[in-house]
């Protein structure tokens, strides 16, 4: 008999205990990368005040962030993501592979193919441009440093690599063996890789190395508001890449959690005029044309192109450039 | 340590903190300082120089010690005051913002209770494997000594990986059962305790083997042929003879707890406010540019650090003084 009271006193705390951390409210978690920590932090409380105001009760959405792929591999492990928002589709097309996590067909599931927002890669020069630094050619020029986050851990490091590899294919009439010697030019200046896009930025702003940094733009805004307009200046290349960054419903996670709908309305918020809006004030490009214009100012008019349009899609990427012993590796390796 | 009130007046920030600076460095400055006076003592002096070994040139023995307090001051303190310096470089306000904001408060939260239950198991497993091993003999005690200093050899990082393989949800040995019951320890406050609790294993009872070992167990055998019990053994002449060991390994153990940073990173999953150790958000927000902030958590991680080592210090010193000489192990 006392067993069974003892038992009975445990399952009662259990249940209490995941009645507290569980079933209080809404609560969602969202995995994310790096750099867009900022961003979530305004998106979340007006997500919650919208889903208050449209009487669902109170919800509370969680941030996760580090670097992209890192971020994925852990929700692979199982940390219980609700929604990942990452800034390379191969992430997310990872947690498709691993056993089904996230539906084969999120790109279908929202607008623009589930990215809310893009970036371009861009420069950051030390005030005044003493360098000189005006277009992709000037990073390979002998004498200049160049500071990138490591290709083959973040997805901001992937992005520039591909932007210097594809506007060389562009330049020399779709030459590879060109755009390989253009690139190993470039990263024969790279003085030290670092693992993620925020590494990068304190090497080159607070450790002072380095002539240029090549990152994306709403971390080159961002870097001039918070350390100091008067330090840096932004360099537009006459070409660049752009980057879509891909969001989805963790299906399992969601479905187990019972949080499908509230999951989806918070992807959802992304794409409506408040959200957009909210991402424009943090310098990512929004996609509605409306929100685009009125701060049109703030995003240059840049040529690009995509690696879904010009280099043959991820998959392709990954397996040519990428992959172990494939062309980065091969550039790498001759420094 | 003495606590830094804060004025009156509502000075500007840079001035606050040169005056901590010097608050910190004068602290310091007088730890060490009553070892030189004590050197420099004439007593002492004659006591020593009869001796050919220790009769140096006053100049050599003035660089040696100049080479070595430069160097404490270079490692050890100047470190120390530049936390403390640049988290207050926005001022008292800001300090204080940083600490009470909602995310920070629950940094600490979580290090602490991490703390809490950490110690008491290591306590408990310490002494009993401690007692084990020093006072009795059997075989494979070699084997068993070893074991409880694996925590100590494998990389933080690694113990981390560990926990993921055995529990993560989705690739862990356990993943199955965790799923169908629907409980979390990686990437939850479990997965941190458990992370801890590795990492700080061999602290007390590494503390104490030495001491117990060169305490023999004469005092053990004659208070059972007295007629004691095993229970009556521990707690009138086993507890007492180590108790200040004991403390000490506590002390040693809490530190590294709060600390923790590369086992309890693999296994967090980076939670704000649910699953951040106070060194994790020290990371974090050092990433997010909010330098100030970042110091003002290290500096309380540094703050308690200093407490536990002035602890250490008092202990030690209690401990010299009520131990007979034989039984010291430093």
């Amino acid at each position: 008999m006392s067993i069974s009271f003892f038992y009975r006193i445990f399952a009662t705390a259990l249940a209490s205990f995941a009645f507290t951390v569980g079933a209080q409210e809404v609560t969602l978690l969202n995995v994310s990368y790096d750099v867009s920590r900022e961003l979530y932090k305004d998106i979340n409380p007006a997500f919650a005040a919208e889903w208050q105001a449209a009487k669902k009760g109170s919800i509370t959405v969680n941030q996760s962030h580090g670097g992209s792929s890192k971020q994925a591999l852990s929700v692979a492990a199982g940390l219980e993501a609700d929604v990942v928002t990452m800034n390379q589709s191969p992430d997310i097309d990872l947690l498709v592979e691993r056993g089904g996590l996230v539906a084969a067909d999120w790109q279908q599931r929202f607008p623009y193919e589930a990215t809310p927002y893009t970036s371009v890669t861009v420069f950051l020069v030390r005030k005044g441009n003493p360098k000189g630094i005006k277009d992709w050619a000037d990073l390979a020029r002998p004498g200049i440093s160049v500071i990138v986050p490591n290709p083959k851990t973040s997805g901001n490091g992937r992005y520039t690599y591909l932007a210097a590899w594809g506007q060389a294919l562009q330049k020399h009439g779709n030459d590879a063996a060109k755009a390989k010697q253009f690139v190993a030019a470039l990263f024969k200046n790279v003085p030290m890789l670092d693992g993620g896009g925020r590494g990068a930025t304190t090497t080159f702003t607070q450790r002072g190395m380095g002539d240029a940094l090549v990152t994306f733009e709403n971390e080159a805004a961002l870097i001039a508001r918070e350390i100091g307009e008067n330090q840096f200046d932004v360099v537009y290349p006459s070409v660049t890449i752009e980057a879509a960054a891909p969001v989805a419903v963790v299906e399992n996670v969601t479905r187990q959690r019972g949080t499908q709908a509230a999951a989806t309305a918070y992807l959802n918020f992304l794409f409506s005029k408040a959200g957009q809006d909210i991402i424009a004030q943090h310098y990512f490009r929004p996609r509605d044309p409306a929100v685009l214009k009125k701060y049109a100012a703030r995003f240059p008019v840049v040529r690009t192109f995509t690696v879904e349009n010009a280099l043959g899609g991820w998959a392709n990427v990954q397996k040519t450039h990428f992959a172990d012993g494939a062309l980065y590796d091969q550039i790498t390796e001759r420094r | 340590m003495s606590i830094v009130k804060p004025a009156e007046n509502n000075a500007n920030g840079s001035e606050m903190s040169s005056w901590a600076k010097t608050l910190i460095l004068t602290v310091l400055g007088r730890m060490v300082g009553t070892k030189l006076i004590v050197l420099w003592e004439s007593r002492h002096r004659s006591r020593f120089e009869t001796n050919a070994a220790t009769r140096e040139a006053t100049w050599v023995k003035a660089l040696i010690l100049a080479l070595s307090l430069s160097f404490f001051a270079l490692f050890l303190l100047m470190p120390l005051a530049a936390v403390f310096s640049e988290a207050l470089r926005k001022g008292w306000e800001a300090y204080w913002l940083a600490l009470k904001e909602p995310d920070a408060l629950s940094s600490i939260k979580l290090t602490l209770m991490t703390a809490a239950i950490a110690l008491p198991l290591n306590l408990v497993f310490g002494v009993a494997a401690a007692w084990c091993v020093a006072k009795f003999e059997f075989r494979g005690k070699q084997i068993l000594t070893t074991l409880i200093d694996l925590p100590f050899s494998v990389s933080p990082v690694i113990a981390g990986l560990v926990f993921m393989l055995i529990f993560s949800t989705q690739q862990g040995w356990f993943g199955p059962l965790l799923r169908a019951y629907d409980l979390k320890i990686v990437f939850a406050v479990p997965g941190i305790v458990l992370a801890t609790v590795f990492v700080t294993f061999p602290f007390i009872a590494r503390e104490l083997i030495p001491l117990m070992q060169a305490q023999g167990r004469e005092e053990e055998e004659a208070a059972v042929v007295l007629g004691a019990n095993g229970w009556q053994t521990f707690w009138r002449v086993t507890l007492p003879n180590i108790k200040w060991g004991l403390l000490y390994g506590v002390i040693l153990c809490n530190a590294r707890a709060m600390g923790e940073f590369g086992a309890v990173s693999v296994v967090s999953g980076h939670i704000r406010g649910m699953t951040n150790t106070m060194p994790l958000h020290v990371e974090i927000l050092y990433n997010e540019y909010n330098f100030a902030a970042a110091f003002a958590v290290a500096s309380l991680l540094a703050l308690l650090a200093l407490l536990t080592l002035a602890i250490k210090s008092w202990v030690e010193w209690k401990a010299e003084q009520t131990a007979p000489p034989e039984a010291r192990t430093e």
